[in-house]
C-alpha cells in the first residue's frame, strides 16, 4: 500500500530513504488510536481518534523527526511504540520485535525519555541511574562503571549524590537521558526533549542528540513541536497532525517540495504605482507570486540567489532603487501550512487531542 | 523467571524504602500521630474502665491495640496518593517501559506497607509499654496484634491504591478516607468494649475489618489466649487483603489500558 500518495494530495516526496520493514530500526504500520475520556458529559461519546492510520519507517543509525503540533498524535505514537499503550489496529515492530507480541524484547532493546522526567525527585541522581540498570539486569562493577560513565558523560558528576528534586530543569532532561542510555539501547525514543529548557539548556540539549547521534549505531527517535529543532537534528521527518503523517522525507526535500525560494526586497522610496513593478519582476525568469505591499516587495524564485541580479537591473530600469534584498530557503512552517493546510501555530491553538492520552 | 520477580521486587521494595527514609518529616508524623492518639485517648476515656463489664483493669492496657489498629488504618489509606503521585511524575510509566516484572510494582508496594505499618506498630507498642501498659499476652500476643495490624494496613493499602488508579483525583481520596476513618474506628472495639456497645453497632462491628484486626490481637493478647479467635478473625483479615491486592492488580491492568 502506498500510504504517500494517500496521504499527501498535494505531491509525492521523493523517498528514497524508507527502509523496507525487515531492515528498519522502527516500523509502524496503520497505527489507530481512539482514546474514551472518563467523566461525564463529555462531549465525544465515540472518543478521541489521537491516531488514525499513522505509519512510519526508521532507518537504523539515523535520527527520525516526528513533528507536529501538540495534540498531533507523537506521544501517543510513542506510547504504543514503547509498548506502554496497545494500539486498536495496525502494527508496528522496533529493533525487529513485534511491540504487541514481544513487548519484552522490545523494552530490552529501547530506552525512553518521556515528555515528564521519570526520575524519582527524593533519590539521588546516582541512584536513580543504578536502579534502572538494575530493572535491566545489569549489576556489579558492570553497573557502576556504566553508571559512572553516563554521570560523567552528561556533566553530572558533582550532583550524583544529591537528590534529583534539587537538581536545574537542565540538569533533570540530562538525567533522563542518562537514563535511558543505562543499558546501551538500540533505539532512543525521546518525547519532546527540550519542550521547557531555557535556551541554553535547549542548545546543550540539541549537541548531546546530535553527539548521540553520530556514536555507536544508535536510532533515535524525536518527536518535537519545534520546527527548527526538526530542522536541525533530523535526518528524515515525518509531519503529523490529526492522529495521521501528511508527509515525510529529508528536511531539504519537504522544503525542496515547495519549489522556490522567497525573495524579499525593500525598495529606497515607497512605489506609487504597482503595476510597474510587478510588469518589472514579472518579466525575471521564474520569478512568480509578487506582491507588493508599500516599501516592501515579495516574491517566489525558483533560484533566488540567481534572480538577484536580474530582478535588481529590471526594478533599475523603471528608475526604482532598491534598500535591501534577502533570499530565504522555505521553512517547515512553509511545509507546515503547505501540507496540514494551516500553519503551525493555528494548529497548535485549536488542538487539544494530547490531553486525553494522559 | 521467579527469581527476576524477586529480584524486581526487591529492588523496587528498597526505592519505596528509601524514599521513606529520605523524608524524615513524613516518618516523624507517622510516629507522631499514634503518639498523640495514645495520650489523647488515654487521657480522656481514662475513667470507661470503672465502668461494670468493661472487664479491663487499665485503659492504657485496652487503648494501645486500639491505637496500633486505628494508626495502620490511617497510615495505609493514603497510599493510594503515592501511587497518583508516581502517575502524575510519569515515574510509573517509566517503570513500565523497563523490562521489570509488572508483578514487583505490586509487591513493593505490599511489602512497604506491611513494613512500615509493623515498624510504627512496634514503636506504639514500646511507647505504651514506657507508659505502662501491660501485655499479658507476652510475645505471642505482640506478634499476632502486630501481624493484623500489618495484613489490614495492607487491605487499606491496596483499596487506596486501587482508587487512586481508578478515580485519579486527590479529592476522592482525601473524601473516602476522611468519611471512612472514624466509624471504622468508632464501629470497632478500638476504644470500647463492643459489650457495652448499642446492639446494633456491635451487628457492624462484626463485619468491619478493623474490628477482626482487634479481635484477632486481643484474643492473642488477654492472659488466656483465645486462639480460636485468632485464627478466625486472621483468616478472614487474610482472605480480604488477598481479595484486595488482586483488586488493586486488575486496576493497575486498567490503569495501563488507559495509558
Amino acid at each position: 500500500m502506498n500510504t504517500e500518495t494517500r496521504t499527501t494530495p498535494l505531491g509525492v516526496v521523493p523517498d528514497q530513504g524508507v527502509p523496507d520493514a525487515a531492515d528498519a530500526a522502527v516500523h509502524a504500520v496503520d497505527l489507530v488510536k481512539t482514546y474514551h475520556p472518563k467523566g461525564r458529559g463529555k462531549a465525544q461519546p465515540e472518543g478521541v481518534r489521537a491516531l488514525d492510520g499513522l505509519s512510519i519507517s526508521v532507518e537504523p543509525g539515523s535520527v527520525f523527526g516526528l513533528l507536529g503540533p501538540n495534540g498531533a498524535g507523537k506521544s501517543t505514537t510513542v506510547k504504543i511504540l514503547t509498548t506502554l499503550a496497545a494500539a486498536d489496529s495496525g502494527s508496528a515492530t522496533v529493533a525487529g520485535h513485534d511491540v504487541a507480541r514481544e513487548p519484552d524484547q522490545v523494552r530490552r532493546a529501547i530506552g525512553v525519555v518521556a515528555q515528564r522526567s521519570g526520575a524519582d525527585p527524593v533519590a539521588t541522581g546516582r541512584d536513580n541511574l543504578l536502579l534502572q540498570g538494575r530493572l535491566y539486569g545489569l549489576r556489579g562493577v558492570q553497573l557502576t562503571r556504566r553508571v559512572d560513565e553516563l554521570l560523567a558523560r552528561f556533566d553530572l558528576a558533582d550532583a550524583a549524590g544529591r537528590q534529583v528534586k534539587t537538581y536545574s530543569g537542565g540538569m533533570l532532561r540530562r538525567l533522563d537521558v542518562a537514563i535511558g542510555l543505562v543499558h546501551r539501547p538500540q533505539v532512543l525514543f525521546l518525547d519532546e526533549p527540550t519542550t521547557g529548557l531555557d535556551p541554553e539548556a535547549r542548545t546543550a540539549m540539541w549537541e548531546e542528540i546530535e553527539r548521540l547521534a553520530g556514536a555507536e549505531g544508535l536510532t533515535i527517535l524525536l518527536t518535537t513541536h519545534y520546527l527548527e529543532e526538526a530542522d536541525k537534528l533530523a535526518a528524515r521527518l515525518a509531519i503529523v497532525d490529526r492522529g495521521r503523517v501528511v508527509v515525510q522525507g529529508t528536511p531539504d526535500e519537504l522544503k525542496g517540495e515547495l519549489r522556490g525560494d522567497a525573495l524579499a526586497v525593500e525598495l529606497a522610496a515607497t512605489a506609487t504605482d504597482e503595476l510597474p513593478v510587478i510588469g518589472a519582476l514579472g518579466s525575471v525568469d521564474g520569478v512568480r507570486d509578487i506582491t507588493l505591499a508599500g516599501r516592501r516587495v515579495a516574491a517566489r524564485a525558483d533560484d533566488g540567489a540567481a534572480a538577484v541580479p536580474a530582478v535588481l537591473a529590471a526594478l533599475d530600469r523603471i528608475g526604482l532603487g532598491v534598500a535591501a534584498v534577502t533570499v530565504s530557503r522555505p521553512s517547515l512552517d512553509d511545509v507546515y501550512l503547505r501540507y496540514a493546510g494551516r500553519s503551525f501555530s493555528s494548529a497548535e491553538s485549536t488542538s487539544g487531542l494530547e490531553g486525553a492520552g494522559r | 523467571m521467579s527469581t527476576a520477580v524477586v529480584s524486581d521486587t526487591w529492588y523496587m521494595t528498597q526505592r519505596q524504602f528509601m524514599a521513606f527514609l529520605r523524608q524524615p518529616a513524613y516518618l516523624v508524623i507517622t510516629l507522631i500521630q499514634p503518639v498523640i492518639w495514645l495520650f489523647l485517648f488515654g487521657a480522656l476515656f481514662r475513667k470507661v474502665v470503672e465502668i461494670p463489664g468493661f472487664g479491663s483493669g487499665s485503659y492504657l492496657d485496652y487503648l494501645v491495640p486500639g491505637v496500633i489498629v486505628m494508626s495502620a488504618v490511617s497510615s495505609n489509606m493514603w497510599a493510594g496518593m503515592g501511587t497518583l503521585e508516581e502517575i502524575e511524575r510519569g515515574t510509573l510509566n517509566r517503570f513500565l517501559i523497563t523490562p521489570v516484572r509488572r508483578s514487583a510494582l505490586m509487591n513493593a508496594n505490599v511489602v512497604m506497607q506491611a513494613m512500615t505499618t509493623a515498624f510504627q506498630s512496634v514503636i506504639i507498642v514500646l511507647l505504651g509499654w514506657i507508659g505502662g501498659a501491660h501485655y499479658p499476652g507476652g510475645a505471642a500476643g505482640l506478634i499476632v496484634l502486630i501481624v493484623a495490624s500489618s495484613v489490614l494496613g495492607t487491605i487499606f493499602g491496596a483499596f487506596s491504591n486501587a482508587l487512586g488508579m481508578l478515580v485519579r483525583e486527590r479529592e476522592s481520596i482525601i473524601g473516602i478516607n476522611t468519611f471512612l476513618l472514624l466509624p471504622l474506628t468508632f464501629l470497632s472495639s478500638a476504644f470500647m468494649a463492643t459489650t457495652l456497645m448499642p446492639h446494633w453497632m456491635q451487628v457492624v462491628a462484626r463485619f468491619n475489618p478493623v474490628n477482626w484486626a482487634l479481635e484477632a490481637g486481643r484474643s492473642a493478647m488477654s492472659a488466656h489466649a483465645d486462639w480460636w479467635s485468632v485464627l478466625s478473625h486472621g483468616g478472614w483479615l487474610v482472605l480480604l487483603a488477598a481479595a484486595a491486592v488482586w483488586l488493586s492488580m486488575r486496576t493497575f491492568r486498567s490503569y495501563q489500558k488507559s495509558v
